[in-house]
């Protein structure tokens, strides 16, 4: 049985006989492992809440013939206790960890930017600076980027003609010139495309300005683009209380 | 494969929770091993289970009659509601002997990942329950995980409007552990729930 050592962070667990879970983890350099944690679920396990969905964590792994086990794992930041504790944060949260394990399909592939990227997500999101509906959409869009779904704010996806335009196309991957309209575009409003490409490029201070009803359009916009191209919508999603 | 009957039985066995094929075919020839009566008794505590119990119109324990026999236990305090789960945490916590209220059970904790949502559980029942003025504390009991921690965040940001004492069932470090092994969190909430030594 080889050992491995790798730090991740845990986005969902399954209940396994008796007292042991499956953890699913993003992890730095073996992208996404399923593993055992054995007896996690006893009061008394040496593994307490490490291997609870939000923890980063530093683990051992052995691994198995179908799935590895978990050996050793210590905390690296418990992002988990600030998350609960805002009903907001933990939905948002959830939409995040759902959305990674969804962007990294195939188990064991390296996906270094993902994790990168989940991370600073989840010390943002735990760090309660900005709305969590901001942080879960700046989330989504840098994710799809990441994945190769980067969606365009401001020059034509179509011809690459200098924006502003004035329509987006969910299926196009951006806004859209007038000649180049394709079918089934929307006309969000310019406070909202704005707010868009300041999820996508990080100005915080732009983003925090928007007001309520910008940040529910490009929402709605983010989501539209997010289910696009996962194909199945997220079970999470829906439940996001903004 | 076996004929028939038999892996019929095994087929139904094996769905069964932490059952595997190999458990299920064993547990499938023990039967077919056992004396009659005895599978007679089996067979007759099965049918019974599904017939008699069902859910407790107030609380959503395991009954046998329309409410469950805490509910209609007088002797319970009715102003003390503890919130659990699943039934299985009122024996857990039953057998502690230590509480005297009553119980609401909600059917499960808010995962959004799988799905479940405040309206997927007996939440609507239990702000009913609250609304006439017998109770006056809420103890969230749901499980110290995840799901749990968020259910009780929920939980208590709809019901402290209403002027009710909310209170969470402790969390800290297991009687009989070693203080080494503690991981963060759990050592964390046991620093911040620490009591006075009165002796």
């Amino acid at each position: 049985m080889s050992l491995y050592r790798d730090e991740g962070v845990v986005l969902r667990t399954q209940k396994l006989g008796e007292a042991d879970r499956i953890v699913t983890l993003l992890t730095r350099n073996n992208g996404r492992v399923r593993a055992v944690g054995k007896g996690v679920r006893r009061t008394t396990s040496r593994f307490g809440a490490r291997l609870e969905p939000f923890m980063h964590v530093d683990c051992q792994f052995a691994t198995g013939r179908t799935l590895d086990i978990v050996t050793q794992a210590e905390t690296i930041a418990p992002y988990g206790m600030s998350i609960t504790d805002d009903y907001g944060r933990y939905t948002a949260g959830t939409a995040m960890l759902e959305t990674a394990e969804r962007l990294t399909a195939e188990e064991r592939e390296p996906a270094v930017q993902q994790y990168l990227l989940l991370v600073g997500a989840l010390r943002t999101l735990a760090g309660a600076a900005h709305d969590p509906g901001l942080v879960l959409d700046a989330y989504l869009l840098r994710g799809l980027s990441v994945a190769g779904f980067a969606p365009s704010f401001a020059d034509c996806v179509r011809c690459d003609a200098q924006g502003p335009h004035r329509l987006f196309s969910v299926q196009a991957g951006g806004m859209v010139c007038g000649s180049c309209r394709p079918s089934g575009t929307v006309a969000p409003s310019a406070d909202t495309v704005a707010l868009l490409a300041a999820l996508l490029s990080g100005d915080w201070p732009a983003a925090d300005s928007s007001q309520p009803r910008t940040r529910r359009e490009a929402s709605g916009i983010t989501a539209a683009f997010l289910q696009w191209h996962l194909e199945r919508g997220l079970r999470s999603l829906g439940l996001v209380e903004r | 494969m076996y004929e028939g009957v038999v892996q019929d039985l095994i087929d139904e066995l094996g769905r069964l929770p932490g059952v595997g094929p190999k458990s299920a075919q064993r547990i499938a020839f023990h039967l077919l091993a056992a004396d009659a009566d005895d599978v007679r008794r089996l067979v007759a505590a099965l049918t019974e289970v599904k017939e008699k119990v069902r859910f407790c119109t107030v609380c959503g324990n395991v009954a046998q009659q329309e409410q469950c026999r805490i509910c209609l236990d007088p002797r319970r305090d009715p102003s003390v509601l503890c919130v659990v789960e699943e039934p299985k945490d009122v024996v857990a916590i039953e057998r502690t002997r230590e509480f005297r209220g009553r119980y609401h059970v909600l059917g499960g904790a808010i995962s959004p990942i799988e799905g479940v949502g405040p309206d997927d559980l007996r939440v609507r029942e239990l702000m009913t329950r609250l609304a006439d003025d017998t109770v006056q504390e809420i103890i969230l009991a749901t499980d110290p995980n995840l799901e749990g921690e968020a259910t009780a965040t929920y939980l208590a940001r709809m019901i402290k409007p209403m002027g009710l004492r909310v209170t969470r069932l402790a969390s800290g470090l297991p009687v009989g552990g070693d203080l080494e092994y503690a991981d963060e969190v759990t050592l964390g909430r046991a620093f911040e729930g620490r009591r006075l030594l009165d002796v």
